[in-house]
């Protein structure tokens, strides 16, 4: 196993759990339904124990993404996190308080009521997706960031990577191609959420809104997308040669994706898969939408990811020192680690079969007013 | 107050408040695990409603120690930008198997656990219950794996082309897996969980038998959480000792701290308050003989002949040494000469790396760790820490000896034992992080060049907003639990 090959295999873990859990945030979509008018007190609770049974799988995916990054590319973690201060920090606290929403809205004495973990929930449900979007289009847009590794050595200023942006992160705000993608997957998260709820609830109520809620993000979702996918691939982008030189090259992404057809047969194969789903959830009686909308995610997610890092492309590009771009190559961790990782990410088609086995045993019952009117354990 | 300060204050408040619910998490989890077995072999439904009881209570108790968790992660690179580059080779491997093999575990078996009673069946649930703790135990493990590395960086070697602490070899990594300070730290940190667990157990159903209420569920969650509790009292006492012993070894400013000893010597006594002494016992316990050197303050900022008979420099010594290595490292960076380079890294950086990290500090005193501190924090430990065991013990003997009708005393005790375990808990790590002052990595990299790019204004906004959402968790956990306490067991925790 050569060092190109494990930097290699550890973006495709990267891009894994980083499209697993856009596809996880079905979570975080459904949970916009807390504040639908249209359904009952009951149904609302419904949904939440719904999602109430998987938010922690989504959560750990975020959490062993952000491990795993931290684990195989140290600098982006090193740079981004401590650079787009601001942003992180948002997401962490949105997330903060989901974790303790499920637990603490329906008991006494939780001080907020169950209308401000709601709220909670339904402000995760959009922040969460946005500034995941968001942080991924800054992987095309670039950041204004410098690394100096040398800075180590100068008591006075000691930190080798700085940010440009007193903003701390919050400058991509004004970056409208890394918005447009942050936009694109709230409405991505509604879809899958709403897919996600008409499979797992037997209740006919909240399956008509599901079903309404699919057709009329469907829209507003390819508004956000398209422009997305077409501005990506006639931008200039962040070229690395085999010497380590970042230099801007026109259409870029449109050429990485030329040169590498197997990303162009995932990202339409993805796309077909959940633009399928959207039809069968949307407009026909089927309830298996979901099965189709998570792998779409995933491959179109995935394909993404291989863009802005495969076939010579600096993936967190610096747009104040082009030098300072970290690349599969400049940002890794040492050879030995990425091997020893290597070993230990084997194991991950046995979490997976797992987790799969655990899911399938739990949602044989559907979800149903009786579960939730009961006197089992629910949230 | 600078950035530094912030940072680090962040950080602690969050480490702190993350091991208010850890412990619990531990300890509860093995209590419950144990009644669900026996419901399991016996097929007495009584201890299947008392591990839904102890269920109830661990899953308010849960839900906030996985919030504080996932801030921990995030915090290494929003706060300490510098540090995770300098380890991220050998510290996010830890985290990101943390990750695979233990949070995965841990979230999808609760899930079963917490709501699958009548979905799974009785073996299954069980199964899963027991999976729920394995899976906090497992990651336990893999974060002290990564905290000992910080206290005894062994199995890499820096890297003046990265300029980062990198594994020289995969065998290099088994090195860090088994380094006997994680090992001893996750002995000591999940055993002392079972302390909190077994005595939150006996304190609640003390509790009960003081209000005369559900008289047999109390007794019977006493015995569990008393076997418990005192299973975990010894485990505590010897990894206790291993720890001490580790101490001596790899940090011996923290010991020096620990027992405020300003200047060392053979056969050195162990203080238990100020005044009052135990000869030769410090030497006893650290070097496990009884007239082994344990260096002092004044020794260790002096230089001095270590119980092996080896030099040990200055840290005026020790620091002149990390600047040379640090000029070593500017000079093979910039220059372009491979000869130069070659000589600059050879004869300059590789000699001194060791010391690498004293070239940043300032002055000698800057090694000593706040004193004060460490020495009450480390007295409070041990002795609420033993006093926690008595009130354990004496528990078993009344259960056995059938008194705890006549012994309200001890009750009462039980009851105030909680808070106080708790209290030792947090004494523990502040013996643990505040001791290693002011080194991030031991002697490779202090907080003051770990940081981030920040202002100090960005990192005290965060702390503030952080305090707040960490009261308002802790106000509400603790209505919550309280309630469910008093509620007891088989009661309906929710508002109609």
């Amino acid at each position: 196993m050569t060092y190109a090959f494990l930097q290699n295999y550890w973006w495709c873990l990267i891009a894994l759990l980083g499209s697993l859990l856009v596809a996880l945030m079905f979570v975080q979509g459904a949970n916009l339904h807390l504040g639908n008018r249209a359904l009952s007190d009951t149904q609302k609770r419904m949904i939440l124990n719904s999602t109430g049974r998987k938010w922690e799988l989504t959560f750990t995916t975020l959490v062993t993404f952000g491990g795993a990054f931290f684990a195989s590319f140290p600098l982006f973690y090193s740079t981004s996190f401590g650079g787009a201060y601001w942003v992180w920090i948002l997401l962490l606290i949105t997330f903060v308080f989901q974790a303790v929403a499920y637990e603490f809205q329906n008991k006494k004495g939780n001080l907020l009521g169950v209308k401000g973990f709601r709220i909670a929930l339904i402000v995760n449900g959009v922040l969460a997706p946005f500034l995941v979007g968001t942080a991924v289009g800054t992987f095309f847009t670039g950041s204004p960031f410098t690394v100096n590794k040398l800075a180590i050595a100068d008591p006075s200023a000691p930190v080798i990577s700085t940010w440009g942006s007193g903003w701390h992160g919050l400058e991509a705000l004004g970056q409208y191609h890394a918005v447009l993608l942050g936009c694109a997957l709230v409405f991505l998260c509604g879809i899958l959420g709403a897919l996600y709820a008409l499979n797992n609830i037997d209740d006919e109520a909240i399956a008509t809104q599901m079903r309404r809620t699919v057709r009329m993000s469907i829209f507003p979702f390819l508004l956000m997308l398209l422009p997305w996918l077409v501005i990506l691939l006639v931008r200039p982008g962040y070229a690395v040669d085999a010497s380590g030189v970042v230099s801007m090259e026109r259409f870029k992404y449109l050429h990485n994706l030329l040169q590498m057809p197997a990303v162009l047969v995932m990202l339409l194969a993805g796309v077909v898969l959940v633009l399928y789903a959207i039809w069968k959830g949307g407009f026909t009686a089927s309830r298996k939408g979901i099965w189709f909308a998570m792998p779409g995610t995933v491959l179109v997610v995935m394909a993404v990811f291989f863009l802005a890092g495969f076939n010579g492309t600096a993936y967190y590009p610096s747009c104040t020192d082009l030098q300072s771009s970290l690349t599969l190559r400049n940002s890794s961790s040492s050879y030995f680690t990425l091997k020893v990782m290597s070993w230990v990410s084997l194991l991950i088609p046995f979490v997976v079969a797992y987790i799969a086995y655990a899911w399938h045993a739990m949602d044989r019952k559907k979800i149903t007013p009786e579960e939730i009117q009961g006197d089992g354990n629910k949230y | 107050m600078d950035v530094v300060i912030w940072s680090r204050i962040q950080f602690a408040m969050t480490a702190a408040y993350h091991w208010l619910f850890v412990p619990l998490t531990l300890g509860l989890a093995l209590v419950m695990a144990v009644m669900e077995t026996l419901y399991v072999v016996k097929k007495d439904e009584f201890w299947k409603k008392a591990a839904q009881f102890w269920m109830k209570l661990f899953a308010i108790n849960f839900a906030v120690g996985i919030a504080t968790g996932i801030i921990l992660e995030f915090e290494f690179g929003t706060n300490w930008s510098n540090y995770s580059w300098f380890v991220g080779d050998m510290f996010g491997a830890p985290l990101a198997i943390e990750g695979i093999l233990a949070f995965f575990m841990e979230a999808t078996f609760f899930a079963v656990m917490f709501f699958g009673w009548k979905k799974v069946s009785p073996r299954f649930h069980l199964a899963s219950t027991w999976l729920t703790g394995i899976g906090a135990t497992i990651s336990a493990y893999w974060i002290l794996v990564a905290n000992g590395w910080m206290q005894n960086p062994v199995g890499t070697t820096f890297n003046p082309d990265t300029v980062r602490s990198e594994m020289a070899s995969a065998a290099a990594f088994w090195e860090v897996v088994t380094n006997p300070v994680a090992v001893s730290k996750f002995c000591h940190s999940v055993t002392s969980g079972w302390v909190t667990g077994g005595i939150f157990v006996v304190g609640v159903s003390a509790w009960y038998l003081l209000k005369n209420r559900h008289l047999e569920f109390a007794r019977k969650s006493m015995l569990v959480g008393a076997i418990v509790g005192l299973v975990g009292s010894g485990a505590v006492m010897l990894s206790g000792d291993s720890s001490g012993v580790h101490a001596a070894e790899f940090q011996p400013m923290k010991l020096a701290a620990a027992e405020g000893l300003m200047d060392g010597g053979n056969g050195a006594a162990f203080t238990i308050v100020p005044g009052i002494q135990v000869p030769h016992m410090l030497s006893l316990l650290a070097t496990h003989d009884w007239n082994g050197f344990v260096p002092g303050i004044n020794d260790i900022l002096k230089g001095y002949t270590d119980k092996d008979g080896n030099w040990v420099p200055s840290v005026a010594e020790k620091m002149k040494r990390g600047r040379t290595a640090l000029d070593a490292l500017e000079v093979y960076r910039k220059t372009d000469d491979p000869m130069v380079k070659e000589l600059a890294r050879t004869t300059y950086l590789e000699p001194n790396v060791q010391y690498m990290g004293y070239g940043h500090l300032e002055k000698p005193e800057d090694v000593v760790p706040p004193v004060a501190v460490v020495f009450w924090a480390f007295r409070f430990m041990i002795g609420l820490g033993m006093l926690i065991a008595l009130v354990l013990l004496l528990a078993l003997i009344a259960i056995w000896k059938d008194k705890l009708g006549s012994w309200k005393w001890l009750l009462w005790a039980a009851i105030v034992c909680i808070p106080l375990a708790y209290l030792t808990g947090q004494c523990g790590w502040i013996v643990a992080e505040v001791g290693r002052q002011p080194w991030t990595i031991q002697g490779l990299l202090p907080v003051n060049v770990a940081i981030s790019s920040l202002s100090a204004g960005a990192v005290k906004t965060t702390f503030f907003v952080f305090l707040a959402v960490f009261a308002l968790f802790l106000v509400i956990e603790i209505r919550i639990l309280l309630r469910a306490i008093r509620k007891g067991p088989e009661v309906e925790l929710f508002e109609a």
